[in-house]
């Protein structure tokens, strides 16, 4: 049901978000393009995860805009994009019940969903498990069934908010794995992560935030070779920032 | 201690013998409060959850309200529904008064309360839970309603066990729009009422134990089922 017209590009501009007196993030202006995964880097409490929200629309910004690249009213933005949680929000229903819930939301006859449903189960490894129940999954296959959903919908963006931090080495290169298969498919891919190791293994491009602020957005080879800011060298070296 | 005895005996007397007169009574509680149940259940679940859900000015008066509704004395509610159903009441022409089906909205009306409140406070945990990824789904909170009925469903069987209880308990209420018609309207509560006042108390404490019995068998077939259920759907 992929309709020809692009959601992308993403234009953002002026970006701001306050939580009571707490400014979380200050005028951030950037453009994602459709292509290789977009990583959002920075320390803990940059305001990564604040982000993500507001370009999915779970937040509202308290001042800026989001701008869609689709013609304005011509395509169900909120229908193209779906993003994934760092701790699985899993319905207490079956695997296959789960995987298939978004897309009976979308509209889609029962038979219908849960095709698309399989189709995503399989993609993640988990079409053998279909008939278990979700919550009883391990941490690594919970997460790996959240990507199958997300999958299903067969959305243009895809945003996911650390999707590894509480997984384990195997499960987090499971995860990374699907993400770029995904990615080769042409689904624009959308991370935060505070692990360098993965956003080298991922990124196209990167977004390094600062205090709410977006640094620098560089292509991934030019950022990790040699960052424009000093906050961004600090990073890499591992040292703390505050 | 010697009546204790003599109701022991007088109940295992009643249950051996299955005495028709005992039995119709038993079985008249349970289709009265189960019916009633249901149908509270009917309203109760949905307007719990709606307001778990949403968020409106006011939200807290009414769950102050629905908690305080939790406490309305049985004969209270027995009392409005027998103004509402009398002879000059506003219902009256339906001549429920003093039948079974008056039985079963009294409790109703006395239970919903407590399944609209409780199932509140079981579902806005999940909803705190679900609510960021439902809305990433573009579910907004109506849509949200039938999703937490059924995944909560297991927290919400018990809630419904809280209401039966209730139900199955409550005496005020069935004594006054049921009037305790013997073959007709006498149930269990109503009953042991009659006995205590006729001074017959093993036989009233044996219709209480009976009645006991029937609410824990009530209570285990629910813990079976849910437990048969969990297990295939955690």
């Amino acid at each position: 049901m992929r309709l020809p017209d692009s959601i992308l590009p993403l234009l953002v501009e002026g970006l701001c978000y306050r939580a009571g007196a707490v400014e979380i993030l200050r005028d951030v202006g950037f453009t994602l393009e459709a292509g290789g995964p977009s990583l959002v880097i920075g320390p803990n409490g940059a305001g990564k995860s604040v982000l993500l929200r507001l370009l999915h629309g779970l937040l509202a910004p308290s001042a800026g805009r989001i701008h869609w690249g689709a013609p304005e009213g011509n395509v169900p933005v909120a229908r193209r994009q779906a993003m994934l949680f760092q701790r699985p929000v899993l319905l207490r229903r079956s695997v296959l019940a789960n995987a298939a819930y978004p897309l009976r939301l979308a509209g889609l006859g029962r038979a219908e969903a849960a095709a698309r449903a399989r189709e995503g189960l399989a993609l993640v490894g988990l079409e053998g498990l279909a008939e278990r129940p979700a919550r009883r999954l391990s941490g690594g296959e919970q997460q790996r069934l959240a990507l199958a959903r997300a999958a299903a919908l067969q959305p243009e963006v895809l945003f996911l908010d650390e999707p590894c931090a509480n997984l384990d080495p195997a499960a987090t290169r499971a995860v990374e794995e699907i993400v770029a298969t995904l990615a080769a498919r042409g689904t624009k891919i959308v991370m935060t992560t505070h692990d360098l190791g993965q956003a080298r293994r991922l990124a196209a491009e990167v977004l390094f935030l600062h205090q709410g602020r977006l640094l620098e957005q560089a292509p991934a080879e030019a950022f990790f070779a040699g960052p424009a800011t000093a906050e961004a060298r600090a990073f890499l070296r591992g040292e703390l920032l505050w | 201690m010697q009546d204790l005895a003599t109701a022991f005996a007088t109940a295992l007397g009643l249950v051996a013998t299955a005495d028709p007169a005992v039995t119709g009574i038993l079985l008249l509680s349970l289709r009265v409060s189960l019916t009633a149940v249901a149908l509270a259940a009917l309203v109760g679940l949905p307007l719990g959850a709606l307001l778990a859900v949403a968020r409106f000015p006011g939200r807290r008066a009414v769950l102050v309200t629905l908690n305080a509704l939790m406490g309305l004395p049985p004969v209270v509610a027995g009392l409005l529904i027998y103004l509402l159903l009398s002879r000059a009441g506003p219902l009256g022409p339906l001549g429920l008064l003093f039948t079974p089906t008056a039985m079963v909205i009294a409790q109703a009306v006395l239970i919903a309360p407590i399944l609209a409140a409780l199932s509140r406070q079981v579902l806005e945990g999940l909803w705190e839970e679900y609510a960021e990824q439902l809305r990433s789904f573009g579910a907004g909170p109506w849509r949200a309603v039938p999703t937490l009925l059924w995944d909560g469903r297991f927290a919400l069987l018990t809630v419904l066990l809280a209401g039966f209880g209730r139900a199955a308990a409550e005496v005020g209420a069935v004594m006054i729009v049921g009037g305790n018609i013997e073959g007709f309207t006498r149930v269990m509560t109503t009953a042991i009422a009659l006995e205590t006042s006729k001074g017959d108390l093993p036989l009233a404490l044996a219709l209480g134990l009976m009645l006991m019995a029937i609410v824990l068998a009530v209570n285990a077939l629910a813990q079976g089922l849910r437990d048969a259920a969990a297990g295939s759907a955690g």
